[in-house]
């Protein structure tokens, strides 16, 4: 398995790219909040959004499909806010029997469940432009620089290096327990809970062997002259370049807020 | 074999961002928030140093021990969330921190769960998992061996109805759910995937103990006795507050109303349903007393836990705030 299979960065040289991180964070999170605050029903607000980050996209060389290729990830999550469309007190359009329960759907709770599907939709993109277009390792970085505790950073840091070696542990484990576990012709064998505790045993042996590790990873840092601080060679300054950067988008940010209200 | 990440589709607990309102992510981004900063000036007294390293490979085998998965039937599988095993096996300040890493990366770097959100989804699935998870365990510290494993379950599986009914909540302040269908659907689908939680923490955990009975035995990071206080006011609210809100949605959300939730979403739909009784409660004032006098027991119990933790966090003062030096 290769280092960098939980990457999301991709590569290129963009002015996005070069950004510095930590302004990137600042902007994502701003863009995010922008969308959240739109009012339910700003149709032409979503559209321009959209194109912000169509362009900035384009902006970072990642080609106009990439982001929305990446975006379903959160479109499950679309089902738990399915009842918004019953939610909003308005013009009936129509009306559901459910057993005892009699649902009225409004025109308001449509406009309602579309904008909130629009919304995540917008801000799981910008989610993914900044993870494509910034290395974790200055994604983490910039965490410090803006004030997350020095210990969580290093947790993550940890969590990121290990990531891929105890996600490797596990494959081989799942590995060997396929290997060893014929399925009886016709299906059938032995329950779901048996099955769960076979799961949980592997469990607790990934469990041990992280523990382990996690001794071995200590010793080893000791032996290097580990003091409790993690040090880096990649520093970062804010330059006019992220400050202007971080202008336009919370100029862009206002202006959208205002706009969707007229 | 190719395994099954499960990594690339979400689980049901992680909320992406647009789904709750501002003042909803605000407020568990202060809770959050808050628990975390007592949780690293905890551990970092508790462990020093050792526990970076610890804390952080303990995350990745979070990660990965989700990917273990189960067949069930049809299809699904089951597998891990973590948040009780966490809490059982590191201690609750530890799995706190565990969890919130667990959360932020796949939010940063996976999208799985949203950014402005987090706050929330930290409190559901870490903070909320560890107060119950470690609270019953702990309850139950030094009884035999099956009084502990099968506590230990009800926990896992308490642990996530937990975050299951705090989802469906928030999902509802925010005006994005229905009060009536989201608390019954997100119960019902966690009480299944619980099980599963409750199956392989069991499992895990009796694997350990056999194993390395020093791990699980001793209680390695000890929690006072305020986390059995805390964790069975948690879990009483829950299993008040789950069976209220499904039945009785109307109470619950005059008190929401009273309290001043959900104004934006202007008039309560109660309109939407004229003639429109339950079988229980119906739209008594009784039902409104109930669900209020219950609000206030879990605002009081929260404040008493957070009170006690702040107590206790702010006693190793001398262990903390090592000088900062910015590291380039």
């Amino acid at each position: 398995m290769r280092a960098d299979l939980f990457d999301r960065y991709q590569a290129r040289a963009s002015l996005v790219h070069a950004l510095d991180p930590r302004a990137k964070v600042v902007m994502a999170v701003l863009f995010i909040l922008s969308n959240v605050l739109l009012p339910d029903g700003a149709w032409a607000a979503f559209l321009i959004s959209w194109g912000a980050i169509l362009g900035i996209s384009l902006l970072a060389r990642l080609g106009p499909g990439f982001v929305v290729n990446r975006s379903v990830v959160a479109l499950p999550f679309v089902l738990a806010a399915v009842s918004a469309i019953f939610s909003v007190p308005g013009r009936p359009v129509a009306a559901l029997e459910l057993g005892a329960w009699r649902l009225l759907v409004t025109e308001a709770g449509l406009i309602r469940f579309a904008s909130i599907v629009v919304r995540s939709w917008l801000s799981v993109q910008i989610a993914i432009l900044l993870a494509a277009t910034t290395h974790f390792p200055d994604l983490l970085h910039a965490l410090r620089h803006l004030y997350v505790p020095k210990m969580v950073v290093a947790v993550v840091a940890f969590m990121y290096r290990y990531l891929f070696v105890l996600a490797d542990e596990s494959t081989r484990l799942l590995r060997a327990r396929d290997a060893r576990s014929p399925r009886p012709e016709g299906g059938g064998g032995l329950s779901a809970a048996w099955r769960a505790r076979v799961a949980g045993n592997m469990v607790g042996q990934l469990f041990l062997r992280s523990f382990e590790r996690s001794d071995r990873v200590y010793s080893a840092m000791l032996a290097r002259g580990y003091t409790g601080q993690l040090l880096t060679l990649n520093p970062h300054a804010m330059q006019a370049k992220d400050w202007l950067a971080l202008l336009l988008l919370a100029l862009f940010s206002v202006s959208i807020q205002v706009f969707s209200r007229l | 074999m190719v395994p099954h990440f499960p990594l690339f589709k979400p689980l049901p607990l992680h909320i992406p961002d647009g789904f709750l309102s501002l003042p909803v992510a605000l407020i568990f981004w202060v809770i959050s928030i808050g628990l975390i900063a007592i949780a690293v000036r905890r551990t970092q007294g508790e462990l020093g140093e050792r526990q970076i390293p610890l804390m952080g490979v303990m995350a990745a085998f979070i990660f990965a021990a989700q990917m273990i998965n189960f067949p069930v039937a049809g299809g699904t599988s089951g597998h891990l969330l973590g948040g009780a095993l966490a809490a059982i096996t590191l201690g609750p300040w530890a799995a706190m921190i565990v969890m919130a890493s667990v959360i932020g990366v796949q939010a940063l770097l996976f999208q799985d769960g949203g950014l402005v959100v987090m706050g929330a989804n930290i409190y559901n699935m870490g903070l909320m998992t560890a107060l119950i998870g470690y609270g019953l365990y702990r309850g139950v510290a030094g009884t035999r061996r099956s009084v502990r494993l099968s506590v230990a379950g009800l926990a896992a599986w308490l642990s996530v109805m937990a975050g299951a009914l705090a989802t469906a909540l928030q999902l509802w302040l925010s005006g994005t759910a229905l009060l009536r269908v989201v608390v019954p659907a997100m119960l019902g689908v966690h009480a299944l995937i619980g099980l599963g939680e409750a199956l392989i923490t069991v499992a895990a955990l009796a694997f350990i103990s056999r194993v390395r009975p020093d791990l699980v035995e001793a209680q390695r990071s000890s929690g006072g006795r305020g986390w059995i206080f805390a964790g069975l006011a948690a879990t009483f609210a829950v299993v008040l507050l789950s069976p209220l809100a499904s039945a009785n949605p109307d109470g619950l959300e005059r008190v929401a109303a009273d309290l001043g939730f959900t104004g934006h979403a202007g008039p309560l739909p109660f309109q939407i349903l004229p003639d429109y009784t339950f079988p229980f409660f119906g739209g008594t004032g009784l039902s409104t007393v109930v669900a209020g006098a219950l609000g206030v027991l879990v605002v009081a119990a929260l404040t008493l836990f957070l009170l006690r933790a702040i107590r206790r966090a702010s006693r190793p003062e001398h262990l903390v705030n090592a000088p900062e030096t910015d590291a380039r």
